[in-house]
């Protein structure tokens, strides 16, 4: 076989085998929001690679240039070499024009799957410790896409992008002391500036791009190294890891998700205009367009401008504008938390063990009330920057709009995070298996009584120590290697171990790490085989993951029957709280 | 894995594989065959789309069917080392000639670093050039000012009886229509329907401000015929030019910085003065 070759060659020269059979077995959960990431890289390999085609037509400068071309009415027009060739890009290249869309979707699409990831590890807190880091880099990666986004945005020197560059540089000059220069630096000058468009394509082609593909190598590294985390079930435990081996299968799956990544990206690309910058016209200081909404992942930002009332003071003579609090500040802060989330929560549950298993989004009610408020706040913010066209479409003055948007960006937020507190409580406490079956007697017994301080525990959910008389770990021989797998009767349960190793004695450790106290047996022969045909059960996420409309909501409800049953087994002794806190808190790590 | 005897369902999941791939391959000649005819986007798109959906479908297939899904599990050791190899490491970075027990030396290599990188941060000044006005003073002063000739946006100087009633005309320093903050408009207004008198003055009812809102600078293009009013299009403030293009809704909550006008001897309309605020979205600055 000539892989065989190829693969004795290289570990002729590089000794791969060792690494190459461990990486060979890594372990996937299989759980359709460990997805997320990935649809994140495709979509960042998507844009790497259309992004290089568009530059070699893109001619990233603010001087003039002829437009001639297939664009009638824009034909003999002298406009800036940016959108001349943007123009000329769109008409005249062939394949241009689906390339340069499909760059815009796989853009689109990356920043909401980097959200989605990001709300995910929030909510299962995959973020505690020993992750931090890999939270640190995540949120770094986030600023990075929203800045290379809006860079590449403004790139073609438009109508519409060119007065969304001037807002932002407005929001940048508004900030006490630095700002105009600040603005000056980057731009080279007043906006707009002459040097504008080239220093934008080199911090958009190179410098972000380059700092990402570090981060995501960097993401990925420790991702390998600290392996993934799980949700809790049958035979997971802190010590170990169960799904799928990166070979054969999930290799297979997440080339597929690829593919689908761009199947899903060209078809929008060919299909659906985006962006169709020649109807805009050119960017002039005198003109607008009307109405004019930003790309989806900076609305906020958009609607926090619209929403801010119109507050301006000044300090010792010195104006403070009022686009600092919506603009400067909201955008301080909101990053602030999210860099600073892992550690707050860290502080205040007192808590400096690592974790591997995840929390269930209703485990911590806490921190679930405050993402969902805040993904509430952002939301209504990001709907308030189509404020003008749903005052539009529903014939309301839009200044009825605003006052409604102004009042709802602050209760919505603090009714939702209530909201999805109380029912994660009630959730938690009562016997409901979902949020179809809860009561109002469970909602409003979450209400009152505080039996557990909320976020006082971790939300860890390990199954307290427990009979281990069903399971055993099974080791066998296998030629010249040793396999092993662990057995749980009881449940039918039965997990093998990620790959062979060379010796018994090698088998045991792997063994008594993964299923610390289980007690080991070593059988004659393989165990048979598992019968073959389609085994859904693993894979079934996949498809759920497709119909899923957000995150949110699948997590809400995406709840396994086994969990259940563990739930009720936990709330079934009558063991005072405090006790049974300590017991799920405490046992099971030993 | 095993080199057992494919079973039916195998042979079924390996005739739909194939025929994925396939149509994966189709779609890619489909998309070469519609580029070599002279493209098109949509058509391109979707040939694209079928060969990478038709992959995926395979791949999908392929992992679903083909290989055995049994549940693995991998050890996980857990991040701290044990107390004796953290003790090691740590000796062997705190050896009696380690350089980190160095503080004098480390001082001053670290005085010396700091020196470099604060010297680093030097050229970058240089990311705005020397012969540029400095920030704020360039965001206060526009090319306007006494004796500059309006002209509207193809560069042809106004007369008064060039603005009509109700509407706004576009206006532009002679010589500097594509410069940021100088655009403006001109109006003619009823002066006796004046509730506050332009900052600028008017002309028997011709009054220019500045074009640049003062929220975050966008042009406010959308005059309310009648009313008087101005709205921006970005985030919606309005201005009350009867009132002296004082904000009356919005976010902005600065007036409109007028533009003080007079005819020329020539019977054009040239400014007077500067604007009489620095016009566009507010910075850091004192009066
Ligand atoms: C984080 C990754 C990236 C994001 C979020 C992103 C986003 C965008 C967006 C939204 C546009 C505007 C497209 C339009 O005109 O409608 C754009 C344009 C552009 N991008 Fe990217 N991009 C990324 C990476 C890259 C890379 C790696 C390259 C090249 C190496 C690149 C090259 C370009 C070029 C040349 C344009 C201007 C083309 C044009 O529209 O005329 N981009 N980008
Ligand atoms: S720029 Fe005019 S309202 Fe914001």
């Amino acid at each position: 076989m000539i892989t065989d070759r190829l693969a004795r060659a290289l570990d002729d020269r590089l000794r791969l085998s060792p690494l190459t059979r461990r990486a060979l077995a890594k372990i996937f959960p299989d759980h359709w929001s460990f997805m997320l990431g990935e649809l994140a890289l495709y979509s960042f390999v998507a844009l790497l690679l259309t992004g290089v085609y568009l530059t070699f037509f893109f001619d990233a400068s603010n001087g003039d240039r002829v437009y001639r071309g297939d664009y009638a009415p824009l034909d003999g027009a002298t406009t800036s070499a940016a959108y001349a060739s943007t123009v000329r890009l769109s008409w005249d290249v062939r394949a241009g024009l689906l390339i340069r869309q499909t760059h815009h979707w796989a853009a689109l699409v990356f920043v909401a799957a980097i959200v989605l990831h990001l709300a995910r590890i929030f909510f299962t807190g995959a973020f505690r410790k020993p992750r931090e880091l890999n939270w640190l880099i995540g949120v770094t990666m986030l600023t990075l896409a929203l800045a290379n986004g809006f860079t590449g945005y403004s790139l073609p020197d438009d109508l519409l992008s060119g007065v969304g560059l001037r807002i932002l540089t407005s929001v940048v000059e508004s900030i006490p002391l630095v700002g105009a220069w600040l603005a000056a630096l980057a731009l080279g000058g007043e906006f707009p500036s002459d040097a504008m468009i080239p220093r934008m394509f080199v911090a958009h082609v190179l410098l972000v791009p380059a700092v990402l593909v570090a981060l995501i190598s960097l993401h990925l590294g420790i991702l390998v190294r600290q392996k993934h985390s799980q949700f809790p079930g049958p035979g997971r435990t802190e010590h170990n890891v169960v799904g799928s081996r990166l070979w054969p299968s999930y290799a297979l799956r997440s080339l597929a998700l690829f593919a689908w990544v761009l199947a899903v990206l060209f078809a929008l690309g060919g299909l659906v205009q985006i962006n169709p910058v020649w109807l805009y016209g050119p960017f002039e200081p005198a003109e607008a367009t009307s109405p004019a909404q930003p790309d989806w992942y900076v609305a906020w930002g958009d609607g926090a401008l619209r929403l801010f009332p119109p507050w301006e003071f000044r300090i010792a003579g010195h104006l403070v504008p009022g686009p600092l609090f919506p603009g400067v500040v909201l955008g301080g802060v909101t990053f602030l938390a999210l860099y600073a989330w892992p550690f707050a929560e860290r502080l205040r549950a007192k808590d400096r063990s690592a974790h591997h298993l995840l929390d269930r989004p209703r485990d911590h009610p806490v921190r679930l009330g405050v993402g969902v408020g805040a993904l509430t706040f952002y939301a209504v913010l990001t709907v308030a920057a189509g404020d003008d066209i749903i005052a539009r479409l529903v014939r309301v003055p839009v200044y009825d709009l605003l006052s409604l948007f102004r009042v709802l960006v602050l209760v919505l937020p603090l009714l939702a995070g209530l909201l999805a507190f109380l029912v994660a409580r009630a959730l938690r406490r009562g016997d409901a298996a979902g949020i179809g079956e809860l009561t109002r007697a469970d909602l409003r017994r979450a209400a009152h009584r505080s039996i557990r301080p909320p976020g006082a525990d971790s939300g860890e959910s390990e199954t307290p120590a427990r009979d281990r008389s069903g399971e055993r770990i099974e080791m066998w021989p296998e030629g010249d290697l040793w396999r092993w797998r662990y057995r749980d009767a009881d449940r039918h349960l039965v997990i093998t171990g990620s790959r062979a190793v060379l010796s018994e004695e090698e088998a045991a450790s792997a063994a008594r790490v993964a299923y610390p106290g289980v007690d080991r047996v070593v059988v004659p022969g393989p165990p048979p085989a598992p019968p073959p045909g389609p085994v859904r059960a693993a894979l079934r996420g996949w498809g759920r993951a497709a119909a899923a409309g957000s995150l949110l909501l699948a997590a809400l409800l995406n709840r396994r029957r086994d969990r259940r049953r563990q739930e009720r087994e936990r709330a079934e002794p009558a063991a005072p709280p405090e006790t049974a806190d300590k017991a799920s808190t405490g046992g099971g790590r030993t | 894995m095993s080199a057992r005897r494919p079973s039916a369902t195998e042979r079924t999941a390996s005739r739909r594989i194939v025929a994925a791939f396939g149509v994966s391959a189709a779609g890619a000649v489909g998309f070469a065959v519609t580029y070599g005819l002279g493209g098109n986007t949509a058509r391109e798109g979707i040939c694209l789309a079928v060969a990478f959906a038709g992959l995926a479908v395979g791949l999908a297939v392929w992992a679903r069917r083909l290989v055995p899904v049994d549940r693995y599990v991998e050890e996980h050791e857990g991040f701290t080392s044990p107390p004796t190899e953290q003790a090691m490491t740590a000796a062997v970075l705190t050896a009696p000639d380690s350089p980190v027990r160095r503080r004098g030396l480390l001082a001053a290599l670290g005085l010396a670093l700091t020196a470099l990188g604060a010297a680093a941060l030097f050229p970058l000044r240089s990311l705005l050039p020397f012969d540029r006005a400095r920030p704020v003073r360039a965001l206060k002063d526009t090319p306007w000012g006494a004796g500059v000739r309006l002209v509207d946006a193809d560069g042809r100087p106004l007369r008064p009886d060039d603005v009509p009633a109700d509407t706004v005309v576009a206006v532009f320093p002679e010589g500097n229509v594509d410069v940021g903050d100088a655009p403006a408009f001109a109006v003619r207004l009823e002066p006796q329907r004046f509730s506050r008198p332009p900052a600028g003055g008017h002309l028997d009812g011709l009054v220019v401000w500045s074009l640049l809102c003062t929220h975050a600078g966008c042009p406010v293009r959308s005059y309310l015929k009648g009313t008087g009013q101005l709205l921006c299009p970005c985030h919606q403030s309005s201005f009350d030019l009867l009132a002296g293009a004082r904000p009356v809704a919005g976010p902005a909550a600065r007036a409109l910085p007028g533009l003080p006008i007079e005819v020329g001897p020539d019977g054009f309309l040239r400014a007077t003065g500067d604007f009489t605020a620095p016009p566009g979205a507010g910075f850091w600055d004192s009066p």
